[in-house]
C-alpha cells in the first residue's frame, strides 16, 4: 500500500495536500486578477450617483434581491419581454451584485423609466393599489422615513478602495449631490451632478419636495436600472459568452 | 503492519491490511454504481471541457471545438422569430396605421400582440384591460386628455407625457393656489363653477368670472377640454384626480400631473403601431 507512505510523514502529506488546495485556489483566482480582460468595455457604465447607491443600499437592506432578479438572461423569451440581455459592465461597480436567483417579482434590470416616479411611489406604498394580484409586502414607510446620509461620502470613499473609480470631487459632493438630485426642480448644481454622472434621474421621486426620504433614494435608484447602456449603439462583441 | 491479506476471524471479511496498535480496520469496497457513476461523471467533464467553453486563463479561456456562444444562440432565436414573423411585421412597417385597421388580417394581427404587449407594459398603470384608476387615465371610455385619434394615441404611446424624451408631450397646469395666483377664496368658487359645468353642483357667478380669467384659454369656454395642450375635459364625470369639491380643490391649489414614460427605445416601431391599434379598437378610441 503506497498510500502508507504518505500517511506516515506528516511532511509530505502537508505539501501533498498544500499542493492539491493551491490547483483549486488558483483556477479560482486567476482569472480574477485579468478581470480586465474578463469584462467587456461598454460606454456609458458609470459608478452610482450618491443618491442612486444610497437606494441600492435600501434595496439590499429590504432584501428585494429574494424576490427580484436584476439579470435579463440572453433567452428569446426574456429579451423579447424585458428588453436587451444584461451585460458583465453593467454590474461592474455592484458590490455586491444584485443579480439574484428567484424571481417571485418580475426582472428589474431594465425597470429604469418604464414607470414614473409617481407609480413607483404608489407601488411601494402598496402595491395591491396599482397591481391588484402582486403579492409584494407594502413599503410605504419608506416615504416617512427621512434618509440618513450624513454618512454617504464614506460609502463612496469604501467603494473606491475595492475598485470603484470615484474621483476625489465626487467623493467631496457627495452629500450635496444627494439633495441636488432629490430636487423637484432642476437647481444651478444641476449641471454639475450631471456632468459627474450623466444620465443621473433628476426630480422629487416620492411626491414630498420638502424632504430626501428613503423613497426618494430607492425610486432614484430604480429609475436608472439598465438605463446606463445606449443599445442602439452597443456592438456585442459575440466572443464574449 | 502487513501488506498480504487478512482476515478478520470473528467476520470472515477482509481487512485493509492496516494495523495499529492492534487495531484493523474492515476492508469495505465502495459500491459498484456509485463507483462507475463517479468514473462517468469524470469522463463528462473531461468531454464537457472539450466541447464547450470551459477553462480560464490569463487572457481568455478555451473556446470549446462546437464554438458554443450564448450570444449567437441568442442571435439565431431571435433571427428566427423575426423570419417568422416578417410576413407581419414587414407589412406593418410600411403601412400607415390607417391601412392596417382597414385590413381584417393584419387588425387580428395588431389586436392580438397589443393586448400582449399591453398587459406587460401599459397594464400596470392603466389597469388590465385598459380600466384605469386614480391618477391613470381609463383607456375603455371616450374621453381622451391628449386626443383620440389613432394617430394621437400612437403619438402618446410613442413619446410619452411630461417625460425627459424631447418629443414627449408637455404642459403644466399653473400651481394656482401654491404660487399665489388665486386666493383659497376664489379657488373654492372655480371649484363650485367647474362642478356646476357638469351639471354636479349649482352655478356660481363668481367662480365663472375667475374661470373664463384663468382656466378657459386650455380647457375651453364651457370645459369641454383642449386636447392639443393636454388639457382634459371638465364638463363630464371623468375625473383623474377624483371629482369631489376636495379634489377639485387640491388641483387647483397644487395640481398632480400625469406622468407617461415614453416607448419608443423600449418597444419597437411596430410593437408600438399594434398597441395603438389595440388601445384605439379594442378599448375605446375616438375619431
Amino acid at each position: 500500500m503506497r498510500h502508507e507512505i504518505l500517511e506516515k510523514n506528516v511532511i509530505l502529506l502537508s505539501i501533498c495536500i498544500l499542493i492539491t488546495v493551491s490547483i483549486g485556489g488558483l483556477v479560482q483566482l486567476v482569472p480574477l486578477f485579468a478581470m480586465e480582460q474578463t469584462i467587456e468595455k461598454v460606454d456609458g457604465v458609470r459608478p452610482y450617483s450618491p443618491l442612486e447607491l444610497a437606494g441600492r443600499n435600501i434595496y439590499v437592506r429590504e432584501g428585494c434581491y429574494t424576490c427580484h432578479s436584476q439579470q435579463v438572461r440572453p433567452f428569446r423569451d426574456e429579451v423579447e419581454r424585458y428588453g436587451h440581455y444584461s451585460l458583465a459592465a453593467e454590474s461592474m461597480y455592484d458590490h455586491p451584485f444584485q443579480w439574484g436567483s428567484k424571481r417571485s417579482g418580475p426582472d428589474l434590470a431594465r425597470v429604469g423609466g418604464k414607470y414614473s416616479n409617481e407609480w413607483h411611489a404608489a407601488h411601494l406604498t402598496n402595491p395591491r393599489s396599482v397591481v391588484p394580484e402582486s403579492i409584494m409586502p407594502p413599503y410605504g414607510f419608506l416615504a416617512r422615513r427621512d434618509l440618513n446620509y450624513a454618512d454617504i461620502a464614506d460609502h463612496l470613499r469604501t467603494l473606491r478602495i475595492v475598485g470603484v473609480p470615484y474621483t476625489d470631487e465626487q467623493i467631496a459632493q457627495a452629500g450635496a449631490d444627494v439633495a441636488t438630485q432629490a430636487q423637484a426642480e432642476p437647481t444651478d448644481d444641476t449641471d454639475a451632478l450631471l456632468a459627474r454622472y450623466p444620465k443621473a434621474v433628476v426630480g422629487d421621486f416620492d411626491g414630498d419636495p420638502e424632504r430626501v426620504t428613503e423613497m426618494d433614494a430607492l425610486v432614484a435608484y430604480l429609475q436608472m436600472l439598465g438605463t446606463l447602456v445606449d443599445f442602439t449603439s452597443y456592438k456585442p462583441e459575440l466572443d464574449y459568452r | 503492519m502487513a501488506s498480504s491479506k487478512h482476515v478478520d476471524a470473528l467476520t470472515g471479511r477482509e481487512t485493509t491490511g492496516h494495523e495499529w496498535d492492534g487495531i484493523r480496520e474492515l476492508n469495505t469496497p465502495l459500491p459498484k454504481w456509485w463507483l462507475y457513476v463517479f468514473y462517468a461523471t469524470i469522463i463528462w467533464s473531461a468531454v464537457y471541457m472539450v466541447v464547450f467553453p470551459a477553462v480560464p486563463w490569463l487572457s481568455g479561456y478555451t473556446r470549446g471545438i462546437w464554438g458554443y456562444s450564448s450570444r449567437a444562440d441568442l442571435n439565431q432565436a431571435m433571427a428566427n422569430l423575426r423570419a417568422e414573423r416578417a410576413v407581419w411585421y414587414d407589412q406593418f412597417a410600411q403601412k400607415s396605421l390607417q391601412e392596417i385597421v382597414q385590413d381584417d388580417r393584419l387588425l387580428q394581427f395588431a389586436r392580438a400582440g397589443g393586448e400582449v404587449i399591453f398587459a406587460e407594459n401599459c397594464a400596470a398603470c392603466h389597469g388590465t384591460g385598459g380600466v384605469g384608476r386614480p391618477g391613470y387615465p381609463v383607456l375603455v371610455d371616450d374621453e381622451w386628455i391628449w386626443g383620440g385619434k389613432l394617430d394621437d394615441v400612437h403619438t402618446t404611446i410613442t413619446y410619452g407625457i411630461r417625460n425627459a424624451n424631447a418629443d414627449s408631450r408637455q404642459s403644466a397646469m399653473p400651481a394656482f393656489g401654491a404660487d399665489g395666483v388665486l386666493t383659497p377664496q376664489e379657488i373654492a368658487a372655480v371649484a363650485d363653477h367647474v362642478l356646476s359645468l357638469s351639471g354636479a353642483g349649482p352655478a356660481n357667478a363668481e367662480g365663472a368670472r375667475i374661470y373664463a380669467e384663468n382656466c378657459n384659454v386650455c380647457h375651453g369656454d364651457v370645459g369641454e377640454g383642449i386636447a392639443d395642450v393636454g388639457a382634459p375635459a371638465l364638463n363630464n364625470q371623468i375625473w383623474l384626480f377624483g371629482g369631489g369639491r376636495d379634489a377639485l380643490i387640491a388641483q387647483i391649489t397644487r395640481p398632480r400631473q400625469g406622468v407617461m414614460p415614453a416607448w419608443t427605445g423600449r418597444l419597437d416601431d411596430v410593437q408600438i403601431k399594434q398597441v395603438a391599434v389595440y388601445v384605439h379598437t379594442v378599448l375605446g378610441g375616438g375619431q
